[in-house]
Parts: C-alpha cells; structure tokens; sequence
C-alpha cells in the first residue's frame, strides 16, 4: 500500500500519525512545497513578537524516523485520477558560491494506493495597484515571516489593511520590531462581526495603549512606490500615508487549482464526506482545503482553525487506513490573543448568525471569580476580564471570554457538551447577579456530583 | 495579592500537575521555551498527556505564558477531596 500526502500543514501531519498507528509497513510519501515543512503556522504570530526564536516552531514531537516517510520538497503539477498516480517537480537546492542558492526543478511520477490533499490555504491577494512593489507583505509561512521581521527592522513606519486575528497578529508583530503602525479599517470598529462593541473597543484600546494608530472608515486606493519600494499609500478621501512597508491579512481562500484540474467536485473547498473522501475514490482531503458537512446546520462548510484541521487530517488518516470511521465537525472554537489578551470564541457569538433561538446576552466581569475546586490560580494579574455568554432556551450557544480564562474551559465543555443550564438560567440573565459567579456554583456543581447533564466525553486523540 | 491569595496560589501549585487540553493547542512551542527544567512541555500538549515528568517543579511557566490556554493545574488524584 502507498500512501501520498500532499502538503506538510498539521493536516498532513495527523494523516501520517493515523496512518502508521494502523499500517506499519505501508510506504508513506510527503510532498510539500514550504521547504521547511512541518512547523507550527499559528505559531508565526509570536515569532514576529520575539516571543520565541526560529527554532522553537519545530516540534520535536514528530518522530520522523519512527514513522519511515519518505518526503519530497516540490510541487504537484497534475493529478491523475484514472492512473492513480500524480505528476510533479522535485526541487533541489543548489548552493553556489558566496552564498548564492538556486533551485533546480526535477520532474517526477509518482503512483498512489490512496492520496490525500491537505494543500491548505493561501492568502487572498489585495486588489489595489501597486501590491507588487517591494515592500508589501502578506503571512502565509515561515518565508513570509522572516521577510517581515526583516522589513519591519529597518522601517520607520508601517501599513497594515485588513480584519480578522491575523491583521492583528500583523500589527502586533510589526510594532514589537520598532516602526510606527498604522491600522487601517473600513468599518467603524475591529472586527464588528464576530466581537460586540464592547469587546472591538477593549481591543482598539489595548492597541492604542500599545502606540498602535487607529484609522476607521479608511480604505486604501493605491499603493505608491519610488525604484519598486513602497513608500506611501493613497487612500480613498486623497490623503496620502507615508510608509515603508504594508502589510495585509484580507482573508485566506483554499488551494483548489489542483483539485478543479483533476475534476474533483469543489464548491469554496473540496467537497469531502464525512469519511474525508472526495468524490473520487482513494482522493481523500482534510484541512483548511477540505469543506466537510456539518451535521448541526446541514450545510459543507470552510473551517481555517488549527484544531479542526488536526482532527480531519487524523479521521482522513484513519479511513485511509482501511477503517471507517466518521468525522463530526465540533462547534467553531477558537482561543487567541487580541492586542495581548487571550480571547476565546465558541460557538455561535457573530451577529449574522443570531438567530430564533437565541433569546438573550449576557455580560459579565470575571473578577471575583476564583474558588473553582481545581480554579487555574496561577493566571492572576488580569487588567481586562470580560464574558460574554448567548444563552439560549435549554442550553447556552455561545461565549466570548477575555482576559481571566478560568471560565473559558468549562465554559467550552458546557457548551460543546449541550449541558442543560434550565436550572440556572433565569439568574443569568437577571441583572442582580453576576453572571460568572453563577456559572462557577453550576459548574462546581456539576463536577462534584456525578451529572447525567455532562456525559458526551470531550475529543481525544486516541490510539486506534 | 493577598496573604490568602498567595498561600491558596502556593496550595494549588503543591497539590497540581499541569494538565493540557489539545483542541486548544496550536504547538507554537512558548510553553517548552519557557520552562526553566527544560520539559518539552510541547511534546505532552501535542499527545495529550499530563506533564507527568519528576523534573517538574509546577512553577506555571507554562501555564502562564500559554497564549491560548491550553495548559491548566489539576490536581492530583492523591490530593483529591473527598
């Protein structure tokens, strides 16, 4: 049996996990086009902090000898699904003198018993003139980041468009080497469809705190350079900004060229099964490329969240393998840090996605909030707590938790778990109490006693 | 912070092993560069296991400068009330 896995993300990663710890003598093939290859992408945004060196976004984890995988650092031109067999150039580096490299392109065939595409996403270009000039970034891999660190040094000031963590991850890495920033927005307030006003202005705040500036309702309209560099930008009212680099984070879009060119069945993403398979069989997708049916809605949706895209990548892994077992897409969940706070969004908290049964909102402060049984008491010292909770008819929908995360694990499980909060769901959403002081009594309540309410266990990666 | 504060800190840091929760983890690394007893902290986050290492001194280095907290104290089932 021959396994191929296109694309070294945590996907890919995952596949090969599942893989050998069914089939031991299977040959397993990994082409990636990032020449570093396995690495932690998320944790780009804190090498751009200085929080951590280069290095240290190699895991070790990965027992590369264990596993006997075979890598290709190169490029997949063309799938062929009736030869069961994919077509590509391998790339080698060659080292001249005085530090000259090149890359030399060797083409390559190579056939498949089962392939998988985790080839990811990628940036979406920015439409403005002038995007080609030196100088205008955008983050991808681990090449982008070090090219941003090192324009980021040498300039005095910084643009950077765009909404979203990654923006952010943008600004607060820019500003952490030294340049004035300038955060350019079109709307009225950071990320106004997913964080509530209250939630963007912490935010907008910390940033400002930070030296960061701040433009609302300000679009780019072009790109100005002098020899190729950037040295300003126009922007749609005339005015113009002077600067050295720009920087964008204007969204992601999945890799489908080769998918589409193969005839695959794609919408915004591979469409995949709950098996992770294409419409092809032995073509297996997982990741940020794959849009996987979500039972909750009924609908094949797009996830670009880390977490996601490790359990897709093992499920595909695991069904490749020769078992069958079916993925079940979780609620979106994420944790991040905004501006230096750690946020975490579950479930259903975005505007547009309010619907009929969402009855009302909660707000709280978490401060007083510490005698859990096993409360997390070395986190202390938060300047910004903020909760905020979408509490439905039987259970709670959705939370934004900042600052303080003692809550935000059971939080997480309570909603995940669907855990009936009737009990105590009038004194949620009365305004005497604190919101966050109710939860702790029921959640302390719910550990300490043996509840049916919390049975569904929490996913683990388990040997299969 | 408060004499009571710091003793019940001092409490939970004696009677806990740090406990990480995967779907949380994105294996930036700051958690294995930050511990001072060199434990690939990492390591344990990516497979899901307690840091269950005799080198471990439960200072919270880990735990603290997690930026998406994943790591947590529990604690240990010897010190579990009853």
């Amino acid at each position: 049996m021959r396994y191929v896995i296109v694309g070294s993300g945590v996907a890919g990663i995952a596949a090969i996990e599942a893989i050998r710890s069914l089939d031991d003598q299977g040959e397993i093939w990994l082409i990636h086009d990032d020449p570093h290859g396995f690495y932690s992408r998320p944790g780009l945004a804190y090498y751009l902090t200085d929080e951590i060196p280069e290095e240290q976004l190699f895991p070790h984890s990965i027992d590369w000898e264990r596993y006997q995988v075979r890598r290709i650092w190169g490029r997949v031109t063309r799938i062929l699904p009736q030869q069961s067999a994919i077509e590509g150039v391998h790339f080698h580096l060659l080292r001249g003198l005085w530090g000259n490299k090149k890359v030399q392109e060797e083409p390559f065939r190579l056939s498949y018993d089962r392939l998988l595409l985790a080839v990811g996403s990628q940036a979406i270009p920015l439409n403005v003139p002038g995007v080609e000039l030196h100088g205008v970034v955008k983050i991808d891999h681990l090449e982008d980041a070090r090219l941003i660190r090192h324009l980021a040094r040498r300039s005095r000031r910084a643009v950077v468009i765009g909404g979203g963590i990654t923006s952010l991850e943008l600004v607060e890495g820019i500003r952490a080497q030294g340049p004035e920033v300038h955060y350019l927005m079109r709307g009225e307030r950071y990320w106004s469809n997913v964080l509530d006003e209250t939630e963007s202005r912490i935010v907008e705040h910390r940033l400002e705190e930070e030296g960061v500036i701040l433009h609302h309702f300000t679009e780019v309209s072009e790109i100005l350079g002098q020899k190729g560099q950037v040295v300003g930008v126009r922007l749609k009212d005339g005015k113009v900004l002077h600067c050295d680099m720009v920087a964008y984070a204007i969204g992601v879009r999945p890799r489908l060229q080769l998918a589409r060119e193969a005839g695959l069945q794609t919408d915004r993403g591979i469409l995949v099964n709950e098996y992770m398979q294409t419409n092809v069989p032995n073509i297996f997708a997982a990741g940020d490329v794959a849009q996987v049916y979500d039972p909750r809605s009924g609908k094949a949706v797009l996830d670009s969240l880390w977490g996601p895209a490790r359990e897709q990548g093992y499920y595909a892994g695991l069904n490749m393998a020769g078992l069958s077992r079916p993925y079940l897409r979780g609620l979106p969940f994420n944790v991040t840090r905004l501006a230096g706070i750690t946020t975490t969004l579950i479930g259903r908290i975005g505007e547009g996605h309010r619907d009929e049964d969402t009855l009302g909102i909660v707000r709280g402060d978490s401060e007083t909030w510490r005698d859990l049984p096993d409360a997390l008491m070395a986190q202390t010292g938060f300047d910004v707590n903020h909760i905020r909770l979408i509490v439905g008819e039987r259970t709670l929908l959705g939370a934004v938790v900042m600052g303080d995360q003692t809550l935000s694990f059971p939080l997480q499980r309570m909603i995940v778990e669907e855990v009936d909060i009737r009990p105590i769901r009038d004194r949620l959403l009365s305004p005497n109490e604190k919101p966050s002081e109710v939860l702790a009594e029921y959640w302390t309540r719910l550990t300490t006693t043996t509840s049916p309410a919390l049975g569904r266990p929490v996913f683990k990666f388990s040997r299969a | 912070m408060t004499f009571y504060e710091e003793a019940k800190r001092r409490a939970v840091l004696v009677a806990g092993q740090v406990v990480p929760d995967t779907t949380r983890c994105v294996q930036c690394g700051i958690c294995s560069f930050n511990c001072p007893m060199g434990i690939d902290v990492r390591a344990h986050a990516w497979r899901g296991e307690p840091v269950v290492n005799s080198r471990c001194l439960t200072c919270g280095q880990c735990v603290t400068r997690c930026p998406r907290g994943v790591l947590r104290f529990e604690r240990i089932s010897i010190f579990k009330e009853k």
